[in-house]
């Protein structure tokens, strides 16, 4: 089968790969830094509150894990971030200087890239369209660069995504790709434009054990490279293998930020169903304070 | 690991080769086979009409008047939107054509009030659609009424002879003859590339085919959503103006139900070409072909021998026909 030829052809792809592009920079030595600062956000959608007051720091060469049920406000606080949607109130910080007049393509040019999975590829599309969805490269009159892009893009699936299989060109539709694939090219095409700030939202979503473990890597050079992520997910023991630190959002409001090396995996698990049936977290005695944790938030505590 | 392995590291078959070619091209191909046998049966069952020359002068004339909209609509389509308002459009942008040569004696100046007037329907459209957020296809049905409505208020329900505007220089420039060819027919050429290119080579079809693909997506990756669709509904507000004037200057009169009979034609043509209804998918060189299977059929099945009561359900037949073979295409060749 032409099919098989393909999928066997194509794992050869490996995480050495994914993590080669992303030319890792010494980690600065001077220590963490604060790269992007959230400021009492608050949000509403048709009279609900979806964000309530949300504080939260991002350092830099950390991983930054969002935990949260559905509903708890987790997407929200992502298209916030990334320039979807508008706060109604709040302030957000990039390197210390705050933002105006904050939208997605703002966002991208400031170095914050989403890795918004399969619900951002164009399904029909050639590979080359979706590398570009929102930034094509064109001339002055705006008529496009293709044979520049279709050459990117032919790069990045050889170099990257380690898309050795013949079969696919830039002008392959979107649709004939594996899950994992898929993948690839939503975190490639995030990486592409220099990021410094990768978002990842739900990135473990239909991923086989294989394509996970790829992931959870590739999350790792990130802060290798002295970079920012955040990620998301509803998987406990993902977010935890991954993050530095966990930051716990409960409906709107941050319900606790735990560091991950002072927090066993059990621990935190007791905390989130704690969180989930309260609402809160209250055990005091077991709080400890959280590194480059702004006090701000210990203060509410 | 093998991270310098090349993309290009076997010659790929030639086997492969066609087929990849094939899934890209799918839909293309589908239409020029099927325009191709159609027009060979009639050469078959017509040699001394689909020989000669006339036959074609007669199409060159006839096809552009529903087929130039259909250019600019597929795109509207692409995007995931429909705009069934420019049957409407024409009239209201003759009027504005009618007007302002009246009043000045200029069918030059008429000529751009009608643009005018087919932007300024566009941007109605397009507003309504994306500010208020209803779907185009209750929108355009709504502004139809109301700007074929408001061309018969505006005139009284009267048609305005235009003979006088024969000797002025848009008379040549939208119905006269370059040799023997009707000028219309290299306005359909010539838009039919700048539809082309718009679709393939620019940001607007670029954004305009991941907004119809998929609208979250080009949500999320900051596509000017609102901006592509309202900008083309005016493309087909343009196309509809030059397409009134052709239409009413080609037979000296504009009569305010001037495009009516077009509505199911410019369609037909487009998803024959292989637009999807869906969005996200469709050609340009698709709705070309389209246009003049569709605008071809008529004098085809009469001149083959059948009544003139053939004609509409054939036209039915092969647009079921043709869409059938778009639809299994694409999900054979996936």
């Amino acid at each position: 089968m032409p099919t098989g030829e393909r999928e066997s052809a194509r794992q050869s792809a490996s995480s050495e790969q994914i993590l080669a592009a992303l030319e890792p920079e010494a980690a600065s030595e001077a220590g963490p830094r604060k790269r992007l600062e959230l400021r009492h956000i608050s949000k509403s959608f048709g009279g609900v509150r979806v964000l309530k007051d949300v504080n939260l720091d991002l350092n830099s060469s950390e991983v930054l894990g969002l935990l949260g049920d559905n509903g708890a406000g987790k997407s929200t606080l992502i298209k916030i971030i990334t320039g979807v949607h508008g706060a109604d109130e709040g302030q957000i910080l990039l390197d210390g200087k705050p933002i105006t007049g904050l939208n997605v393509q703002r966002a991208r040019q400031l170095g914050i890239e989403t890795v918004f999975q399969e619900r951002a590829l164009a399904d029909q599309l050639p590979l080359w369209r979706n590398i570009f969805i929102g930034r094509a490269e064109s001339g002055p009159l705006g008529f496009l660069k293709v044979g520049a892009m279709r050459r990117t893009t032919a790069d990045l699936m050889g170099e990257s995504m380690g898309f050795t299989s013949t079969v696919l060109t830039p002008n392959t539709p979107v649709q004939g790709l594996s899950g994992g694939e898929r993948q690839g090219l939503a975190i490639v095409r995030a990486l592409h434009f220099h990021a410094e700030i990768v978002i990842l939202d739900e990135p473990t979503m239909g991923l086989s054990l294989k394509e996970t473990d790829k992931l959870i890597h590739f999350v790792e050079s990130i802060r290798a490279a002295g970079k920012s992520a955040i990620f998301i997910d509803h998987n406990i023991f993902h977010v935890y293998s991954v993050s530095d630190r966990i930051v716990v959002l409960d409906r709107g409001r941050i319900a606790g930020q735990f560091a991950t090396s002072r927090y066993s995996l059990n621990e935190l698990m007791e905390i989130m169903r704690e969180v989930a049936s309260t609402g809160s977290y209250t055990e005091k005695e077991r709080y400890r304070d959280v590194e480059g944790a702004p006090t701000k938030t210990e203060g509410e505590r | 690991m093998s991270a310098s392995a090349p993309a290009v590291s076997a010659p790929v078959p030639l086997s492969r080769r066609l087929r990849s070619f094939a899934v890209s091209w799918a839909s293309q191909i589908g239409i020029t086979v099927a325009f191709a046998a159609l027009w060979l049966l009639f050469i078959f069952g017509a040699p001394s009409v689909f020989l000669s020359d006339r036959i074609y002068l007669s199409f060159a004339q006839t096809v552009p008047y529903f087929a130039i909209v259909a250019l600019f609509l597929t795109m509207v389509i692409v995007a995931g939107d429909i705009d069934l308002s420019f049957i409407g459009e024409m009239p209201l942008c003759m009027v504005g054509f009618t007007f302002t040569w009246q009043a000045t004696g200029s069918a030059e100046l008429g000529f751009f009030a009608a643009i005018g007037v087919g932007i300024l329907c566009g941007l109605f459209n397009g507003a309504v659609v994306t500010i208020i957020g209803i779907p185009s296809l209750v929108v355009t049905i709504g502004t139809q009424f109301l700007f074929s409505g408001l061309a018969l208020v505006l005139l009284n329900g009267k048609s305005t002879p235009l003979v006088t505007t024969n000797s002025s220089f848009i008379y040549w420039l939208l119905v006269g003859k370059v040799g023997s060819i009707p000028i219309d027919f290299f306005w359909f050429l010539i838009l039919a590339v700048v539809a082309w290119a718009l679709l393939n080579r620019h940001r607007l079809g670029h954004n305009a085919y991941v907004i119809g693909d998929n609208k979250q997506a080009a949500q999320l990756m900051g596509v000017p959503i609102r901006r592509t669709r309202i900008m083309l509904f005016v493309l087909v507000g343009m196309a509809s103006a030059i397409t009134g004037m052709m239409n009413s200057l080609s037979l000296n009169n504009f009569f305010p139900g001037v495009g009516s009979g077009y509505l199911v034609y410019t369609l037909a043509a487009v998803f024959i070409g292989g637009t999807s209804v869906f969005g996200g998918r469709g050609s340009i060189y698709g709705t070309f072909l389209g246009a003049f299977m569709i605008g071809g059929l008529e004098a085809g099945i009469v001149a083959m021998g059948l009544t003139a009561y053939f004609v509409t359900p054939i036209q039915g037949a092969i647009i079921l026909i043709a869409v059938s073979i778009h639809a299994i295409l694409q999900q054979r060749l996936r």
